[in-house]
């Protein structure tokens, strides 16, 4: 079946199998591989993108479903060569190891940030809590967060 | 030594951090290739089981779809890391459920899915033994009969006379402690790619150890070395973990891209991934020990059994560092220790982030607790009379000697932050708060209701641990770093040392750019290709700094040197003087700012200096005697001391871990941001283990498949981790750096277990302390292998 949606700030229309999951669609048709694919069934979150502003798997989600969403993934989040806040605080707090979770962790807190601009630790950690970390221990990756919360609001 | 440094001990930004959070940085699965087939495992449902045949007919007629068994392997189908015991594919039979019999090869993956199910084998199932403790029964089944026996290895050590130490005791304690199988759980599963080439292939992986995974690729295609090369891919996570699996899952690939002579992806969902790839040991340990009054220990007798599963692996070496470290850091007289690793059906143990260390830790960490609540005393008291001094003599009988011997500096520091000997009075039990359970009357009666008030109760635990740095008596331990520098200034350098996801190249960058006075910006490190370095051993041991730092400082020491006379030449100064780099520019003592490092680069091509070097690095010299356990097993070692502080629902089990506080003596801190990772991440994963991981399983086959079941710690499973670092002196690496990555797991359960035990006044012996052994006083299993509502 054919579908149409916005991808990245760009409108695309393409061919898909409605049988196909979302990251699929993105890793394999779209060849957007900063996506992960941890454990297929929702529960490490390294999967993670924005649709119609909101945080979801796209390990649990048809590729069909977006048909006129707003989809945004890793690939989309910096503009014109700039890193978004949240990159630049990922690197600079070294919330960083292998980097497997880290597009996830960054859509979370993307997710996060288009909701609450203001959101406390606990806040945070919620936002977070379905993206699984095995290097870091999380501490960096929520200062990271809490420190582009502030630069965002300016 | 000389702790002022330019760069070393700052925040550095990782050198692959810009790939990461744009989603540049490739992965082995994120690699594709033109006419790229994909490999399915065909595996059967037992846990040993001799294959009668295989039956492909339904498939054999299937256009472009390839069948790989054992037949196809040309060289060796038994490899393995240190014993060859571990078929590429099982033809004759499987001894664990995460066998593969054969592979099947084609375009289309969701097809291969649907075809594997036609594959037939005919199979026989075998007795099991799935119980450590019956492996070495004289009427035990046998694992793998060609070695006669189940016993894989056993590390004996004796030191003094255990009998004398146990008669000049006043008292002796005996207590029994287990712990449990667990997941390595990197989030990124197993993925590699074989891709033909003229006369040989090349590999691309999520590959923990390069020049390994080449040996055994080798092994099975019967190519020779130099034919087969190897590429990291950006690796997500490993622990330790993506190593023996990883060397066969390559050579699977390699044998079936050979015979289709297509690029060749293996790509694991979690639940093979899991149902695969090797764990932690779980092991039982028996402490016998004895002390005076005054708390001194005299004797300590140790007995501990280690499940290996179903292939040797990495099993005498965990175990070897197990011999030399059960004692925990304290100086005993008479010491008698037995470790053994037995075979089993269950799902085969290697290397894991601690490696060994963290079963042992829990042992005698625990045990020393007990020693001091039975005399009345602090756990930091205890650990104060017994704790190593410089000049102390180990279990193996080695003096430690040229570091700082930081145990008692790291105790008492830790003990200091966190106030930790009054509360730990404040929160001490005399009994048991928590109910007994009787299993036949599951109802509460009236009386055992917890009055609300009292359902939260507080608790505060240390541990300590001394960690040999690097492989010890293991092996050989030597790097090789290759430095060059361009014209332009710009150094390119590589090691033979693989980046595990740690922040390996950023630390081995900074040790080039201190060094060489230079910013760490005009640093590249270049890939990790088997066919363009020397091998450097594995990364492993938690030596990838201490080792990878020497020779890369070797290497920038041998060019700088080569400037140093450029300089002096060029701008004309006395052989005395002495010449600094610094951030970039170049100084002399007499006559101050000369020039920038660039121009430097410049003039020495122009003269036609010689820019490239190869650094190199050896560990000192280790002795050890397989008979008695007797040896300097490790040139050098590491200290740490980690506090728990806890909060228990004595209803329903569930421990809320309010702060750990991790003092560390890593020698010295070359990137800040990633050592302090490291603690954050090693204390995370350590509170998993011991509070919550588990992997469990029914006559070898695992229940926990994916992370629905197997938990590991999220953002919100600890409020919060402070660390803190006391550098101590060492003569060794460079530097002083020494390790940090495993010593931060090592501690944390143990810690977490005395904490609980302080809270509760009761104490366990079994990890994982979760919410059923907590409040039930055991572990509880489902009955079947379903899942959730299945």
């Amino acid at each position: 079946m054919k579908i149409k949606f916005y991808l990245n700030k760009k409108e695309i229309e393409i061919e898909v199998d409605p049988t196909i999951r979302l990251i699929d669609l993105l890793r394999e048709k779209l060849n957007l591989t900063g996506t992960k694919e941890g454990c297929s069934i929702g529960e490490c979150g390294a999967c993670t993108v924005i649709v119609d502003g909101k945080a979801i798997n796209s390990c649990l989600m048809l590729a069909y479903q977006v048909d006129g969403c707003n989809v945004i993934t890793i690939e989309g989040i910096s503009e014109d060569g700039k890193l978004h806040p949240l990159q630049e605080n990922f690197l600079k707090t070294g919330a960083i190891q292998c980097g497997f979770c880290t597009p996830g962790m960054i859509m979370s807190a993307y997710a996060l940030l288009l909701e609450n601009p203001n959101p406390t630790e606990e806040e945070i950690k919620d936002a977070i809590a379905g993206n699984l970390c095995r290097c870091t221990g999380y501490k960096q990756i929520i200062d990271a967060i809490e420190v582009s919360a502030k630069e965002l609001k300016g | 030594m000389n702790k002022e440094f330019s760069v070393i001990g700052k925040s550095v930004i990782r050198e692959d951090a810009f790939d990461k959070v744009t989603g540049k940085a490739k992965f082995a699965d994120d690699y594709k290739f033109d006419e790229m087939l994909y490999a399915k495992m065909i595996r059967i449902k037992a846990t040993h089981a001799k294959i009668n045949s295989i039956d492909f007919s339904e498939i054999e007629n299937q256009k472009d779809i390839y069948v790989i068994t054992a037949n196809d392997v040309k060289g060796k189908n038994l490899v393995g890391l240190i014993k060859h015991d571990q078929p590429i594919f099982c033809n004759e039979k499987v001894v664990t459920p995460g066998d593969v019999i054969a592979m099947i090869v084609g375009e289309d993956e969701d097809k291969l899915e649907h075809l594997a199910k036609k594959v037939k084998v005919n199979f026989t199932p075998l007795p099991t033994l799935t119980d450590p403790t019956k492996a070495l029964d004289p009427d035990s089944v046998l694992i793998h009969p060609e070695e006669k026996s189940n016993l894989i290895i056993h590390h004996p050590l004796r030191k003094g006379d255990i009998e004398k130490g146990f008669s000049e005791s006043d008292e002796i304690l005996e207590q029994t402690y287990t712990t449990q199988l667990i997941e390595h759980a990197y989030i990124e599963p197993e993925s590699v790619i074989a891709i033909p080439k003229e006369d040989g292939i090349k590999i691309i992986g999520s590959i923990q150890n390069p020049f390994t995974t080449r040996r055994i690729v080798s092994l099975a295609t019967d190519l020779p070395l130099e034919k087969i090369e190897v590429i990291q891919a950006q690796l997500g996570g490993s622990f330790g973990g993506k190593d023996d699996t990883m060397c066969i899952l390559s050579a699977r690939a390699a044998v079936a891209s050979l015979k289709t002579n297509k690029p060749i992806k293996i790509k694991y969902t979690r639940e093979e991934s899991i149902l695969e790839s090797y764990k932690r040991h779980p092991y039982i340990l028996n402490y016998k020990v004895g002390y005076t009054k005054d708390g001194k220990i005299k004797a300590m007798k140790i007995d501990i059994l280690a499940d290996g599963g179903a292939y040797c692996s990495m099993s005498p070496f965990v175990t070897w560092r197990t011999v030399v470290q059960a004692t925990g850091p304290y100086e005993i007289e008479n010491v008698h220790t037995d470790v053994r690793a037995v075979y089993t059906n269950n799902p085969y143990t290697g290397a894991m982030r601690g490696f060994g260390s963290p079963q042992p830790i829990f042992a005698q960490e625990s045990l020393m607790d007990e020693i001091a609540i039975r005399l009345g005393i602090t756990p930091d008291e205890i650990r104060r009379i017994n704790g190593y001094k410089n000049g102390s003599v180990t279990a193996t009988g080695q003096k430690l000697q040229n570091h700082d011997v930081n145990i008692l500096t790291v105790l008492n520091k830790a003990v200091a932050l966190t106030n930790f000997s009054n509360k730990w009075k404040e929160y001490k039990k005399e009994k048991s708060v928590l109910n007994e359970y009787e299993f036949e009357k599951p109802i509460l009666k009236k009386n055992k209701f917890i009055d609300p008030k009292k359902l939260y109760q507080k608790g505060i635990g240390l541990a300590v641990s001394f960690r040999g740095c690097s492989l010890g008596a293991e092996g050989l331990d030597e790097t090789y770093c290759y430095m060059s520098i361009e014209k332009n200034g710009l150094v390119k350098m590589l090691t033979g040392l693989a980046e595990n996801g740690q922040g390996l190249r950023t630390t081995l960058i900074i040790t080039a750019a201190e060094t060489l006075g230079i910013i760490p910006d005009k640093i590249q490190f270049l890939e990790t290709n088997t066919s363009l370095i020397k091998d450097s051993g594995p990364t492993v041991a938690s030596r990838g700094t201490i080792m990878g730092t020497g020779s890369v400082k070797n290497a920038a020491e041998i060019l700088k040197e080569r400037l140093i006379k450029i300089v002096k030449k060029g701008f004309h100064l006395d052989d005395n003087d002495v010449i600094d780099f610094r951030e970039n520019l170049v100084f002399s003592r007499k006559k101050g700012l000369l020039t920038n490092f660039d121009f430097v680069c410049q003039l020495a091509l122009e003269q036609k200096e010689n820019l490239t070097a190869i650094g190199y690095y050896k560990s000192p010299e280790v002795h050890w005697n397989e008979h008695n356990g007797q040896g300097d097993a490790y040139f050098t070692y590491v200290y740490g001391c980690q506090v728990a502080e806890v909060t228990v629902n004595i209803g329903t089990g569930e421990v809320f871990l309010n702060k750990i506080t991790a003092v560390h003596d890593p020698g010295t801190v070359i990137n800040r941001l990633g050592a302090l990772g490291q603690i954050f991440g090693g204390v995370t994963q350590g509170a998993g283990y011991g509070i919550f991981e588990e992997i469990t399983h029914e006559d070898g086959m695992i229940r926990e498949l994916n992370f629905d079941q197997y938990l590991i710690p999220t953002a919100k499973d600890i409020d919060e981790i402070k660390p803190y670092f006391v550098e101590g002196n060492d003569i060794y690496g460079g530097y002083g750096a020494k390790s940090l990555g495993e010593p931060t797991l090592e501690l944390t359960a143990a810690a977490i277990a005395n904490a609980i035990r302080n809270a509760t006044g009761k104490r366990f012996f079994n990890l994982p302390i979760n919410l059923e052994e907590l409040v039930l006083g055991k572990k509880i299993r489902p009955q079947n292998l379903n899942r959730g509502s299945l």
